[in-house]
């Protein structure tokens, strides 16, 4: 996944972010401090006040206001961004909504944290996962490079289809760790995202308009029905802007799914983040041992691309799925629940289960990753296993 | 009036034109309308201030009509007309 070429920097996830907004230079940022995401805006803002951006800097009194002023800025057709992660994306909670009715592309990063309570800082998916229905892209990255290379892409996919975006990474394993970034130029960064071009200005008073009515009975089921069809095109849109991406930059990043080692595997794990690079380790040893095992990477769970799945799992006897997350629903996490129903319809329905591994930051070891692919390979003989196991949990 | 479907419609539920509430008739929603009594009224214009959809009419400093098209028909009116002049009255609205 490498850019050819490319000037190189030793980054933190938290800093790669930050300086690909840099390098986007956004109209207006909005934003309230939260760990571990407090770095993005923090660097940020000494980007603004070093004057090395043109953006206009709004140090907001909670992340409910942080995403309100977002919305509000991004209705006169400024490009707008933020960042939070956990507590701060759950007080945005009722804003997210309001941002994609209102179809505002606001590109936002989220360090993937657990929520409370009980509190804690580190990192699993639950905060990201509790906002899975608001309307909102949501974009999965593995390292910081994919991280700082998917928010230059998400501005012009959020953008084209109209519908906000998240890029998630995950807290502290992500956020805070170091690694080589390959950095595009500012000029190439310009050139790539371009103008926006809004539905719609607030502020023309030529052309006033009224954002924001009340949609009742008679309105309010069309407008979810756009939402929904607008999700269908950020498939199309998501697909062409990696494919030009790839071909712009020399990159190679996936657009939906990354499949790894799966040309003949018969059994098969489908993992998010940064989970997955541990999991690569573990299909390799697997394979060294002579196990058709393969890995699936979700990169895009909103909008959920099922048909990909579909395509990958088809020929597979056997999946184990990770979550990051708990639903809380005694049938294990979002994923899990979401791929095996994509996956219903195959003629060959493959053997499903769920693991639920490293809440609230708890490490996920490559003896861990191991142990799945076991559990999947005894799924996959017929063995008893349970629909969902958790992995890492004390008894 | 056929309204528009999902296709139609402008996304983000924008409504792209203004002024758009002269075209929402709120009269319907009465159920009880206020009567004018010509004779009795001193043209204090009180009804004229207080009336939340500015369905009095005024000309030259004086009240000339009620503009049923848009009175709601809330009674804010009669209750601020001046307890010595009482010329407006609500009478139950005949559909």
């Amino acid at each position: 996944m490498a850019v050819k070429n490319r000037k190189r920097m030793a980054l933190t996830g938290n800093e790669a972010y930050a300086y690909a907004m840099k390098q986007i230079n956004p109209d207006v940022v909005a934003a309230y401090p939260i760990t571990p995401a407090t770095e993005i805006v923090q660097i940020f803002a000494k980007y603004v006040a070093d004057g090395l951006v043109n953006t206009e800097f709004v140090p907001v009194e909670s992340e409910h206001s942080a995403m309100s002023a977002c919305v509000g800025a991004s209705a006169t057709g400024a490009r707008v961004m933020t960042g939070t992660a956990s507590q701060g994306l759950a007080l945005m909670h009722e804003i997210l909504y309001i941002a994609s009715s209102l179809r505002l592309p606001i590109v936002m990063a989220v360090v993937n944290r657990a929520l409370s309570g009980p509190i804690n800082i580190h990192c699993d998916h639950s905060d990201t996962m509790g906002s899975r229905d608001a309307g909102w892209i949501q974009v999965y990255t593995e390292n910081a490079n994919e991280a700082y290379h998917s928010v230059i892409m998400g501005i012009r996919i959020a953008e084209t289809v109209n519908l906000p975006l998240m890029v998630t990474l995950d807290g502290f394993i992500i956020s805070h760790e170091m690694e080589v970034v390959e950095v595009l130029e500012d000029q190439e960064v310009q050139e790539f995202i371009g103008e926006r071009k809004p539905l719609y200005n607030i502020l023309d008073v030529d052309n006033p308009i009224t954002v924001g009515p009340l949609d009742l009975q008679d309105y309010y089921f069309e407008h979810k029905r756009q939402q929904v069809e607008a999700m269908k095109y950020a498939k199309e849109v998501i697909k062409s802007v990696v494919e030009e991406y790839n071909k712009k930059f020399g990159t190679d990043f996936p657009a939906f799914i990354e499949p790894y080692r799966m040309e003949d595997a018969e059994y098969a794990v489908l993992a998010m983040s940064s989970a997955a690079g541990t999991m690569k380790e573990a299909v390799d040893l697997m394979r060294e041992k002579g196990e058709k095992v393969g890995l699936v990477r979700l990169r895009v769970f909103r909008p959920f691309p099922f048909e990909e799945l579909r395509e990958v799992f088809k020929n597979i006897k056997a999946i184990g799925v990770m979550d990051r997350a708990d639903s809380l629903n005694t049938m294990g996490g979002p994923v899990f629940n979401e791929t095996r129903s994509a996956l219903y319809d195959l003629e060959t329905r493959p053997k499903m289960m769920g693991f639920v591994f490293g809440l609230g930051g708890r490490d996920f070891p490559i003896e861990d990753a191991i142990h799945i692919i076991e559990r999947v390979k005894a799924l996959k003989e017929g063995k008893k296993v349970d629909m969902v196991e958790y992995i890492g949990v004390r008894e | 009036m056929k309204k528009k479907g999902w296709k139609e419609l402008p996304e983000g539920a924008i409504i792209p034109a203004a002024p758009t509430s002269p075209e929402f008739k709120t009269g319907d929603w009465r159920i009880q309308k206020p009567v004018w009594n010509e004779d009795k009224c001193v043209h204090c214009l009180l009804c004229w201030l207080y009336c939340p959809d500015s369905a009095i009419k005024v000309k030259d400093g004086k009240v000339v009509a009620f503009d049923y098209e848009y009175c709601k028909g809330c009674g804010i009116c009669e209750q601020v007309c001046p307890p010595k002049i009482r010329a407006i009255e609500m009478v139950k609205e005949e559909i």
